[in-house]
């Protein structure tokens, strides 16, 4: 085993948290799930910077952490690189001395640890930027050099705890391109938490649902996004589900039809609500309906007009059988 | 404008301007050769190297005394904060007195040193140096706390994921952060230390050239009836203190813009 196997246990006042997470190297693991879930403590314990209350972590043939044993090595000896939602880079030094300080702390001189940061930038097109400060960069351009200074260590495993999260939606899927590159050539464990699908999708071999301090589901992010265990999984994937006793069901918002009156329908597939919502979303206009289970459908402008749907309208929702995956519970 | 605010605005701007305007206007601008008095250099000499060696010292033990406040939980830390702020509360000559009782010929710490070392610290400039640092050290612990608990603590948290340990984190990160709590704190404490004058007359006393700093030159010209030395003494503080707030000033705009 030369990754990343925990079993992060913490206890503080009423939230409790009691989470496995096992990646091997070069992989990514997503850690989603709703505000509040855990992810981001379950990260801070895979960082040292929250002691455990039991449980365990080791990375490849070290053991990080292991309280019944006494066992807890310090953040600064685990080699483990972190970047959070802010980039933190040191104001007062400049970009390439922010790359170098984790190469110079490792041991390296203060001439081969700027070497080494010059390497670093120019793989990653960032060269131009050595000579700046960071008041002197924009968001986007923080956060990659966020990333570069983290994997300038060389460290055995990588956390990001929401690097796109507080970044202008202008720049967050570049970020999200230049992580999954500099990721592919990554061969230590990254965990990255997030509450965005689209990080998950987009960079991870395996998806781990955290929900009140538990793992909910777990699986390759297409099983996860495709057969979502929890309504907050289906909503991030875009996807109505609905649990009938032992099954549960999902179907796309698109193929959802609204009716001012019951439809003559399979009553497994119809369900009365009141619109709650209406949100513009790209052509159409996706419609949340609140009644014996959460909907999104999503119809059309001159559909909206023909049924006078506003806020507070009763409505059918129904969807044909033949749209919806059916999966055991 | 209501006149029952204005009024007491005014007195209050007037009762902190016209001293200052008094030394403007009383002081003796023909007579500026007054300050070439052996004793008047002597006095400005000792307090330019006190103040600045008491502020140094300050730092160098101010500074860690503020990190462990900022950033390390431990039990009795209530007490600590309390204790670091008796200087600024009590009054200066109590505090030349209860240094007399722990550093003096007789005192707690000062007999056994006396009596194993030979040392003596009262009457010497080390009194002084020492009552200086005793009453600014509040100053410069106080502003560095406040920087270190404002700045964002996830610095450390990043420095320590980059294998910085705790010491080299506080060299590397967290002392550069709080760089200009530190320089506001050490200005402070500088110009505390300048003007001393109750704890260092009652702890080191009154000697030319060893313990008379510049605030007791001031007071014994005056007792001497030599007020036109009192008065130009007095400016020169007076204008040293300005350039500290005007120091100061700039470093808190320069905060605020950046």
């Amino acid at each position: 085993m030369t990754g990343l196997d925990a079993h992060t246990v913490l206890t503080r006042g009423a939230f409790s948290l009691d989470a496995r997470v096992e990646a091997g190297s070069g992989e990514v693991v997503a850690l989603l799930g709703p505000n509040g879930a855990g992810k981001s403590s379950l990260l801070r314990a895979l960082g040292g910077l929250t002691p455990l209350t039991a449980g365990h972590v080791r990375l490849g043939d070290r053991v990080l952490d292991d309280p019944a044993a006494g066992v807890r090595v310090p953040t600064a000896d685990r080699r483990v690189g972190v970047v959070f939602q802010d980039p933190l880079l040191f104001p007062h030094l400049d970009v390439r001395d922010n790359v170098a300080f984790g190469p110079r702390e490792s041991g390296a001189s203060r001439r081969e640890a700027r070497a080494v940061a010059t390497t670093w930038l120019e793989r990653t097109d960032l060269l131009e930027l050595a000579a700046r400060r960071p008041a002197q960069l924009s968001g986007g351009q923080r956060q990659r050099v966020a990333i570069v200074r983290a994997l300038a260590q060389e460290p055995a495993m990588l956390l990001l705890d929401e690097p796109t999260a507080a970044l202008d939606v202008s720049v967050t899927a570049a970020v999200r391109t230049f992580l999954r590159r500099h990721l592919a050539t990554f061969d230590g464990v990254t965990v990255i938490v997030t509450h965005d699908a689209l990080d998950a999708l987009v960079l991870a071999d395996h998806v781990v649902v955290v929900d009140r301090g538990r793992v909910s589901q777990s699986g390759p992010p297409r099983e996860v996004s495709e057969r979502p265990r929890s309504p907050h999984v289906a909503s991030l994937m875009g996807m109505n589900l609905v649990r009938d006793g032992a099954t549960f069901r999902t179907f796309r918002p698109q193929s959802v039809t609204l009716y001012p009156d019951k439809p003559v329908s399979s009553a497994r597939n119809v369900w009365a609500g009141t619109v709650t919502a209406l949100v513009p979303h790209g052509d159409v206009v996706r419609v949340q309906v609140d009644g014996d289970v959460r909907l999104l459908a999503d119809v059309t402008h001159a559909a909206v007009a023909d049924l006078g749907l506003t806020d507070g309208l009763p409505v059918w929702a129904s969807v044909k059988a033949t749209d919806t995956l059916v999966y055991d519970a | 404008m209501p006149v029952v605010l204005l009024v007491p605005s005014v007195v209050a701007l007037l009762l902190l301007l016209l001293p200052v305007v008094g030394l403007v206007a009383r002081a003796p601008w023909d007579d500026l050769g007054a300050l070439r008095d052996p004793s008047v250099a002597d006095a400005l000499r000792l307090s330019a190297i006190t103040s600045t060696a008491s502020t140094i010292i300050v730092v160098l033990i101010g500074l860690p005394l503020a990190w462990l406040l900022a950033r390390v939980e431990f039990r009795g830390k209530k007490v600590v904060r309390a204790f670091v702020t008796v200087p600024l509360i009590l009054p200066p000559v109590v505090g030349g007195v209860a240094l007399l009782t722990a550093f003096g010929r007789r005192g707690l710490v000062g007999e056994p040193l006396l009596e194993v070392f030979g040392v003596g610290i009262t009457f010497t400039v080390y009194a002084v140096v020492l009552a200086q640092t005793f009453v600014s050290l509040p100053f410069l612990v106080i502003s560095v706390e406040g920087a270190l608990r404002t700045a964002d603590r996830r610095f450390d948290e990043v420095a320590a994921s980059l294998g910085a340990s705790r010491w080299r984190t506080f060299r590397r990160v967290t002392v550069p952060l709080a760089a200009p709590g530190l320089a506001g704190g050490a200005a402070l404490a500088w110009a505390r230390a300048l003007g001393e004058f109750g704890a260092t007359i009652t702890f080191a006393g009154n000697f030319q050239g060893t313990t008379r700093t510049t605030t007791l030159e001031i007071y014994g010209r005056l007792q001497s009836s030599d007020p036109d030395v009192a008065i130009l003494l007095s400016l020169v503080l007076l204008g040293i203190s300005v350039l500290v707030l005007v120091l100061l000033r700039e470093r808190w705009t320069a905060g605020a813009l950046r």
